[in-house]
């Protein structure tokens, strides 16, 4: 099966700033593949390599085995996306702007306008000025734009920003009804792991512009150390208790008042039946990923910087 | 096909918008205030100009008229036309990037070549249809306030051109002004390629023009000497039609270096905008 997305040591510097560096990617049909970093660390300028919005300043992208940089019109013919917030001629009606939009992609039915509206639930508003949308309004209509052409990747730059809840679980929803029921290949950003957790089935982690990791969300997430976080009282006891259960337990640690224990979660329930038998009052008990802990690490490391 | 979809779209997006037609609402406000004002100081400037010349010359019936008073209005193109042609035409490109939406436009399978055209083009339309209508308005109302006439011209000296062989020279002098208008919308097109605010173009197109149309009456041998490669120099291509006969091979000329000063900024910012990394 050929990629529908592949980079090849792609590289991007800003004056002395490298913004993305080496980067090697592969999406294949229907991966709703999840783009992961904190803010800053090159998702966007991906994306803007990909979509031919900015130049590498080395390496190449392919779309369907199309080079972005020498077949650009062949390689985005089957393209679709949103780029950060969705911006649109705000003195125009949504109808209007998807007509504009048409235009670029060879020209599409009205038909389909009202169709792709229908489908981001603002065919009530096709006529409204876009200035009097809300922002969620604003993304839902970033999302038909995107769809307008029908295409086969359909690459969301960070689609649920600024939304609430409810926008959220919307845009999630419609990604795996893009998926499943209509076979695209969805390209998503985003800074949040649950969300890419919920809907793609492969992810990657960008970090600094380095690729960190790069598989399938089950393999990366089930891999490496997995640490389970017990809080409750007497913590010594917890301590003493997990420590002796060398068979289930590999490393104990204290850490403030918790006890940090790494070990397999499915020997969770044996070991909370051990220290309730033993007294143990339980308050939490938290299961740690090792790439969440590791995720965190960088979101953490980039919100202080 | 997709390319007049395309022009289509661009003018879709210039004609609906609103800031478009601030330039024609300035004349329709301006050109009657100018045109009424005119008529009713009557005859006195036209008089007063004259005066000198009443020992020597002997004027039958009224020289101000309608082709005098629109005459008179295009010398508005110095400078006014061109500041509200810049309005529109500085927003085309400067505009995209303020309102983020060359996202929209750049990441669709067609080259920025064909949208860099079809805005260029676009552009072009709006100055000549903004020039094409302060010429039929202006004279239109001139000729219905002050009737016809024999066109007196000012220039070095004073011309009475038979009110008979006025009118192709208005058409003509129109269509070498929308030549000119090209040429100052062109340049604040070119300043759009590269800057992230429609305020700046404008600023620029005005900076360039008034600075070059100061370098070209300064006096002295080296301004002089530079003067004829100025194109400011001939964005009164125009005014050769108003003269006794007319100097074809002049008018030529200064077709020729304003479409060459076109070429050159359209060009330059062709270069600029398909190489451009959009970052907003």
């Amino acid at each position: 099966m050929s990629p529908v997305v592949q980079t090849f040591s792609l590289s991007k510097t800003f004056g002395k700033r490298t913004a993305v560096r080496n980067l090697n990617l592969e999406v294949f049909p229907r991966d709703v593949f999840g783009f992961l970093g904190p803010n800053g660390a090159g998702k966007s300028t991906t994306i803007r390599m990909m979509l031919s919005l900015i130049r590498p300043t080395a390496g190449d992208v392919r779309l369907f085995g199309r080079s972005v940089l020498t077949e650009r019109s062949h390689a985005l013919a089957r393209v679709g996306g949103i780029v950060e917030k969705p911006d649109f001629y705000l003195y125009l009606s949504a109808v209007r702007n998807l007509e504009i939009i048409g235009a670029l992609c060879g020209g599409v039915k009205r038909s389909r306008i009202f169709e792709v509206l229908e489908l981001v639930g603002l065919r009530e508003r096709a006529f409204d000025k876009v200035k009097t949308f809300s922002h969620g309004m604003k993304q839902r209509l970033g999302i038909a734009q995107a769809l307008l052409n029908d295409p086969e990747l359909v690459v969301l730059d960070e689609p649920t920003g600024g939304l609430d809840p409810q926008g959220m679980k919307e845009i999630r929803d419609l990604i795996n009804h893009l998926a499943r029921e209509r076979g695209k290949t969805v390209f998503l950003s985003s800074h949040l792991l649950p969300e890419i957790e919920l809907v793609a089935n492969r992810m990657a982690i960008i970090h600094k512009g380095d690729l960190v990791v790069q598989g399938s969300v089950a393999d990366l997430l089930d891999s490496g150390e997995q640490k389970v976080i017990f809080r409750g009282t007497p913590s010594n006891r917890i301590r003493r208790l997990l420590a002796a259960r060398k068979s289930l337990v590999r490393a104990v640690q204290r850490v403030g008042t918790e006890i940090h224990a790494t070990m397999e979660f499915r020997h969770i329930p044996d070991l909370v039946k051990i220290l309730v038998r033993n007294g143990v009052r339980l308050e939490a008990v938290i299961p740690r990923r090792s790439l969440e802990d590791f995720f965190l690490s960088m979101t953490e490391s980039s919100s202080v910087a | 096909m997709s390319m007049i979809r395309l022009l289509c779209a661009e003018c879709m997006k210039t004609f609906l918008k609103k800031r478009t037609y601030l330039g024609f609402l300035i004349i329709l406000v301006v050109v009657p205030l100018v045109e009424i004002a005119m008529k009713i100081e009557g005859g006195r400037f036209t008089e007063a100009s004259l005066r000198s010349f009443h020992q020597d010359f002997f004027f039958i019936g009224s020289l101000f008229n309608g082709w005098f008073v629109a005459h008179q209005l295009m010398n508005s193109l110095w400078v006014h036309i061109p500041l509200l042609i810049s309005f529109v035409a500085g927003d085309q490109l400067a505009g995209e990037a303020t309102a983020g939406t060359y996202r929209l436009l750049l990441i669709r399978p067609v080259s920025r070549t064909r949208i860099f055209l079809a805005k260029y083009l676009t552009t072009l339309a709006y100055a000549i249809i903004f020039v094409s209508f302060l010429g039929v308005f202006s004279i239109g109302l001139a000729l219905l306030l002050m009737g016809t006439g024999d066109l007196l011209v000012f220039r070095g000296g004073i011309l009475v051109l038979p009110a008979s062989d006025v009118a192709w020279r208005f058409f003509a002098a129109y269509i070498l002004a929308g030549w000119s208008m090209a040429t100052i919308a062109t340049i604040a097109f070119f300043f759009s390629s590269f800057v992230e605010n429609a305020i700046g173009p404008i600023v620029a197109t005005m900076g360039v023009l008034i600075v070059l149309l100061i370098v070209g009456v300064l006096p002295g041998e080296y301004f002089e000497a530079i003067r004829p490669y100025l194109f400011t120099s001939h964005l009164n291509v125009w005014m050769g039609l108003f003269a006794e006969p007319v100097d074809w091979s002049d008018i030529v000329r200064s077709l020729a270096w304003l479409g060459g000063t076109s070429v050159v900024f359209a060009a330059a910012a062709w270069a600029i905008f398909v190489r451009k990394d959009i970052l907003t």
